[in-house]
C-alpha cells in the first residue's frame, strides 16, 4: 500500500474525473491510469491529476492477494512447501523411531503389574488390590482414548477438510498449525451457557448426551490396540461391541424427542430408522472374518491373520471377492452408524439444520461430537482389526516396529477415509438410503457369507 | 410434555396416530438462500402444502426511484440481485437510455456485455457451491468461491467494489479497463476452463447428486410457460428462449454461442443449465475481449441531471436468473415517474407451491436450491 498522504490526495480528485468525462477524448486519458505526476508545490492553480484509481486497485491485487494461479505454479518452489513437506517426513519417521525403541506395549504392561503387586505385596495389603488398581488404570486409559481422541480427531477433521477444500484451516491456536484449536474450543464450549428450551422435556434432554456417549466408551473395552493390548480380552468381543454399540441410537431418539423442536423431532426419527438398519449389514458383514478366524474374540481374529503369502500379507481384505466385499460393505455400513456425509440425514444441516442436537449447545452438543468421532475411531480400530491384520506388519522383513504403531497407522488411515469419505460425498435422501440398505448392503452382505461357506468347504 | 413438537391428536378413529405437522422453513434457515419462509405441512416426510412467503427483505427501490435522479437510480438496482449486480446496472442504463436517446459507444457495449458475461459465471458459480450445500456436499462451494473471489477481484480492479458494482452507467460504463486487467481475464478464463471439468467430476455426474436431483422436482415445458418461468429455470424445461437470442441487446448478436437446454425439467437439468451457460460465458468472454478496439466508453453529452422527454421505455436483458425487464415512466422531472421491475427471481418462486406438494423435506431442499432464487431480487 501506498502512504496515506498520498492516498488521501488521489482518491476524491480521481472520482469526478471517473464518474462524468466531459467528452469522448477524456475516457482512454482516464484508462491510461499512469501514475499521478506530483504536483509542482509552487503552483498557483493545482492542476487536476490523472486519475490513478484503476492503477492502485490494479496494484494491490497484483501485489497483495494471491491467486491460485501464481500459487500453483510450482509449489515446490516455495521454502515453505518443502519445509512443510520435511517437517511430516520427520514426523512420520520420529513415530517409527520411537515405536522401535519402546518395543512392545504389553512387556511395559506387564513390568508395570509387576511393580503394582510387589508394591501390594510389600505393604502386606490384600492381593486383590493389585487388580483393582490395574483395573481403574485401564479404564482410564480407555476413557481417555475417547476423549484424547476427540481433541485429536477434530483437529485433524478440520485440517483435512481444509486441505481437501483448498483452504488452510485453524493455524493460529498454540502455534503450530492451529494444534490447541480443539482444545480451546472445548474450553470455550464449557464456558458457554447450557440453553433447555422451553418446550423441552428437561430430564430427559439433559440425560440424551450422557446415553450416546457413555456406551462408546464401554466398547472400547475389548478393542485391541496391539499384540496382546486390550483392557478386556473377551471371548465374545464382537458381540460385546456391537451390542453396546446399537444403545448410542436410543440417545438420539431420546434427544430427537425431548427437545421440542420439529426439525429435531424428524432428525431423531431419521436416525432411528437409519441406525437400526444399518446395524444389520455391519453386522453380516463381518460373519465371513469370523467364519474365517472361528473365534469373535479380537485378538485371535487379528492373530489368525498373521503371515504372508509370497510377500503379500494374510489379511482378511487380501481374500479373494470375500474380503474386499466385506471390507467395503462394513465401512460404508460404519460411516452410516456414525451419521456422517453420505449418510448424514439426521443431522442434515442444509435439510434439517443440525437435526437431533440443534437445541443442544455448549458441553452437551460437544458431547454428542465426542461421541460422533468417538465411534469413528471405534470403526477405525475395528477396520484395523478385521481386515488389516490388527498389528500385524504389511512387511515380512519388518521385526523392528511393534504391532501397537502398526495398528495405530492403519486406525489413523481408516479415519483418514472417514473424514475423506465425508468431506467428498454429497448426501442421501432418506427413502434412497434406505434402499441402498435394504436392497443393497444386506443382500450382498448374506451373499458373502455364503461365499464365504464355499470358500471353506472347498479350501 | 413435549408440547411444541406435536399437536395432540384430535381424531382417535384409527389405532394408529397420524397427524400432519406445519413447519416453518425460513425466514432462518441456512438453506433459503435469504430470508424466504415457505409454510409447509408435511405429513411424516412428504409434504402436502407449501405457502411460499415472500417480502422480508422489501426496501421498496421502486418508490426511492421516484425521488432520485436516474444517475442515482443506477445504485439502487444494485441491491436488487446482489449476487450478480452488473445485468441489473445495464437494464436500468438501458431503459433510461432509450428514454434520452443515448447512444452507447462499441467499446462500451463491448465493455457491458464482458462485464455481464463475468458476473453470470460469478452468479452460477454461487449457485454452483450453495446447491452442492443444499444436496449435502460442501468441498464444491469452496472450489467455486475460488474462482468467483477471481471474478470478484476482476471487478474490485475495475470498479472499486466486490459486490454492488455501480459500473455500467448511463450512456456507457463508468470507466475504461486497462491492458494489465484484459491480461489478468484472459489468466482467469485459462485457469477458469479446466476447473469446469473439475466440477463435472465432483459433482455434475456424482451418482449421489444424480440420484437426489434427476427425478425431482419436474416441470412440464407448459407448467413452466404457464408460471412464467424464465432463465435457466425455464430452459431447463427445453423451452428455448433466451432475451440475448430472442431480443438482442448491447451486439450480443455479434458474438457465437449455444442456448444450453434441458430434457426433463428436473432440478438435475436445471443444475446442468447453469453449468453449461458457464461455459458458453466463458466464449463470451473470450471474444469480447478479442473485440475491445480502442475508443471511447462513455456517450458524450450525458447530462448531470438528466431530464427525459415525457414517455416510457421497456428494456429487458437475460440476467443471471432469467428475463430481466425495467419499465421506466419520465414525465419530463429530474427522477423517474414510475420504476417497476420485471424481476425473475420473483417469478421462479411462485412456482414452488405447486412443485413442492409430494416431495419429502430432502427434495424441498433440493428444488428450492435448483430455482436459484435470490430474495433481493424476489423483495426489491
Amino acid at each position: 500500500m501506498s502512504e496515506p498522504a498520498k492516498e488521501k490526495e488521489a482518491v476524491p480528485a480521481a472520482t469526478p474525473a471517473n464518474v462524468v468525462p466531459a467528452g469522448a477524448a477524456a475516457a482512454p486519458a482516464a484508462a491510461a491510469g499512469t501514475v499521478a505526476p506530483k504536483p509542482a508545490p509552487k503552483a498557483a492553480a493545482k492542476p487536476l491529476p490523472t486519475p490513478v484509481f484503476n492503477e492502485r486497485h490494479g496494484k494491490l491485487i497484483l501485489n497483495s492477494r494471491y491467486w491460485p494461479t501464481e500459487l500453483w505454479k510450482s509449489p515446490w518452489s516455495l521454502p515453505s512447501y518443502r519445509k512443510g513437506a520435511l517437517v511430516l517426513f520427520g514426523l512420520i519417521a520420529g513415530i517409527l523411531l520411537t515405536g522401535a525403541a519402546v518395543g512392545e506395549l504389553s512387556r511395559w504392561a506387564d513390568k508395570l503389574y509387576a511393580l503394582i503387586a510387589a508394591f501390594v505385596a510389600a505393604r502386606h495389603w490384600p492381593a486383590v488390590t493389585t487388580d483393582a488398581v490395574w483395573d481403574l488404570i485401564k479404564i482410564l486409559i480407555v476413557l481417555h482414548v475417547v476423549l484424547i481422541n476427540g481433541l485429536w480427531a477434530i483437529w485433524w477433521e478440520r485440517k483435512i477438510s481444509a486441505h481437501i477444500q483448498s483452504r488452510v484451516g485453524p493455524t493460529y491456536a498454540g502455534g503450530w498449525h492451529g494444534w490447541a484449536q480443539t482444545l480451546l474450543d472445548g474450553v470455550k464450549l464449557l464456558l458457554k451457557e447450557d440453553i433447555t428450551p422451553t418446550a423441552a422435556d428437561k430430564w430427559v434432554h439433559a440425560l440424551a448426551p450422557a446415553i450416546v456417549v457413555a456406551p462408546v466408551i464401554i466398547a472400547f473395552a475389548p478393542v485391541t490396540f496391539g499384540k496382546q493390548l486390550a483392557a478386556a480380552n473377551l471371548d465374545m468381543g464382537v458381540l460385546y461391541i456391537f451390542a453396546f454399540a446399537g444403545i448410542s441410537v436410543i440417545g438420539v431418539i431420546m434427544a430427537g424427542w425431548a427437545s421440542g423442536n420439529k426439525y429435531s423431532l424428524l432428525g431423531g426419527l431419521r436416525a432411528s430408522a437409519q441406525l437400526v438398519s444399518y446395524e444389520l449389514p455391519r453386522g453380516f458383514s463381518i460373519v465371513p472374518v469370523l467364519m474365517f478366524a472361528g473365534s469373535l474374540n479380537l485378538s485371535t481374529i487379528a492373530d489368525a491373520q498373521a503371515g504372508y503369502w509370497h510377500g503379500l500379507p494374510r489379511w482378511f481384505i487380501f481374500y479373494p471377492v470375500i474380503g474386499p466385499l466385506a471390507f467395503v460393505i462394513f465401512l460404508i455400513a460404519s460411516v452410516a452408524e456414525t451419521n456422517r456425509t453420505p449418510f448424514d440425514i439426521p443431522e442434515a444441516e442444509s435439510e434439517l439444520v443440525s437435526g437431533f442436537h440443534t437445541e443442544y449447545s455448549g458441553m452437551k452438543w460437544s458431547i454428542f461430537f465426542l461421541a460422533e468421532y468417538g465411534y469413528v475411531l471405534l470403526a477405525s480400530f475395528l477396520l484395523a482389526t478385521f481386515f488389516l491384520g490388527g498389528g500385524a506388519s504389511p512387511f515380512a522383513f519388518d521385526h523392528v516396529i511393534p504391532s501397537w504403531i502398526w495398528m495405530l497407522g492403519k486406525a489413523m488411515l481408516m479415519m483418514f477415509t472417514f473424514l475423506w469419505i465425508r468431506w467428498t460425498f454429497p448426501r442421501l435422501r432418506a427413502d434412497q438410503l434406505m434402499d441402498f440398505n435394504w436392497k443393497f448392503l444386506l443382500p450382498w452382505s448374506f451373499a458373502n457369507i455364503a461365499f464365504a461357506g464355499l470358500f471353506l468347504l472347498f479350501r | 410434555m413435549n408440547k411444541g413438537a406435536m399437536a395432540p391428536d384430535q381424531e382417535q378413529d384409527t389405532p394408529l396416530k397420524s397427524d400432519s405437522m406445519f413447519i416453518n422453513l425460513g425466514p432462518q434457515h441456512p438453506s433459503t438462500h435469504g430470508v424466504l419462509r415457505v409454510g409447509l405441512t408435511i405429513d411424516g416426510e412428504m409434504i402436502t402444502k407449501a405457502v411460499p412467503d415472500v417480502g422480508y427483505l422489501h426496501r421498496g427501490t421502486s418508490k426511492l426511484a421516484e425521488v432520485r435522479g436516474y444517475h442515482h437510480c443506477v445504485v439502487l438496482t444494485d441491491r436488487w440481485d446482489y449476487v450478480s449486480a452488473m445485468p441489473n446496472n445495464l437494464v436500468f442504463c438501458l431503459a433510461a437510455e432509450r428514454l434520452m436517446g443515448l447512444n452507447v459507444p462499441p467499446r462500451g457495449d463491448v465493455l457491458r456485455v464482458l462485464m455481464c458475461e463475468l458476473n453470470r459465471i460469478a452468479s452460477h458459480l454461487l449457485f454452483f457451491g450453495t446447491y452442492g450445500i443444499d444436496i449435502g456436499a460442501f468441498t464444491p462451494f469452496l472450489y467455486a468461491f475460488r474462482e468467483r473471489e477471481m471474478i470478484l477481484d476482476l471487478f474490485e480492479m475495475v470498479s472499486g467494489a466486490r459486490l454492488t458494482y455501480n459500473y455500467i452507467r448511463l450512456g456507457g460504463v463508468m470507466v475504461d479497463v486497462t491492458d494489465e486487467w484484459v491480461a489478468k481475464c484472459r489468466e482467469f478464463i485459462e485457469y477458469f476452463k479446466p476447473r469446469l471439468d473439475e466440477y463435472d467430476t465432483l459433482l455434475t455426474y456424482n451418482p449421489i447428486f444424480m440420484a437426489r436431483t434427476e427425478k425431482v422436482g419436474l416441470i412440464p415445458p407448459q407448467t413452466a410457460v404457464n408460471w412464467g418461468l424464465s432463465g435457466p429455470n425455464l430452459r431447463g424445461s427445453g423451452v428455448n428462449y433466451d432475451v440475448r437470442k430472442a431480443d438482442p441487446y448491447c451486439g450480443y448478436e455479434q458474438y457465437d454461442f449455444e442456448i444450453p437446454l434441458g430434457k426433463t425439467g428436473s432440478c438435475w437439468d436445471r443444475y446442468f443449465c447453469r453449468v453449461s451457460e458457464m461455459r458458453q460465458s466463458v466464449r463470451i468472454v473470450l471474444q469480447a475481449l478479442d473485440k475491445l478496439a480502442p475508443g471511447p466508453v462513455m456517450a458524450p453529452g450525458v447530462a448531470k441531471v438528466p431530464k427525459p422527454q415525457p414517455g416510457e421505455a421497456y428494456a429487458h436483458v437475460e440476467g443471471a436468473r432469467g428475463d430481466l425487464g425495467i419499465f421506466l415512466v419520465s414525465d419530463g422531472q429530474a427522477s423517474p415517474y414510475r420504476m417497476h421491475v420485471k424481476a425473475p427471481s420473483f417469478m421462479n418462486l411462485a412456482i414452488l407451491q405447486e412443485l413442492l406438494v409430494g416431495n419429502k423435506v430432502s427434495d424441498v431442499i433440493a428444488i428450492l436450491g435448483s430455482t436459484d432464487i435470490v430474495l433481493g431480487e424476489v423483495d426489491r
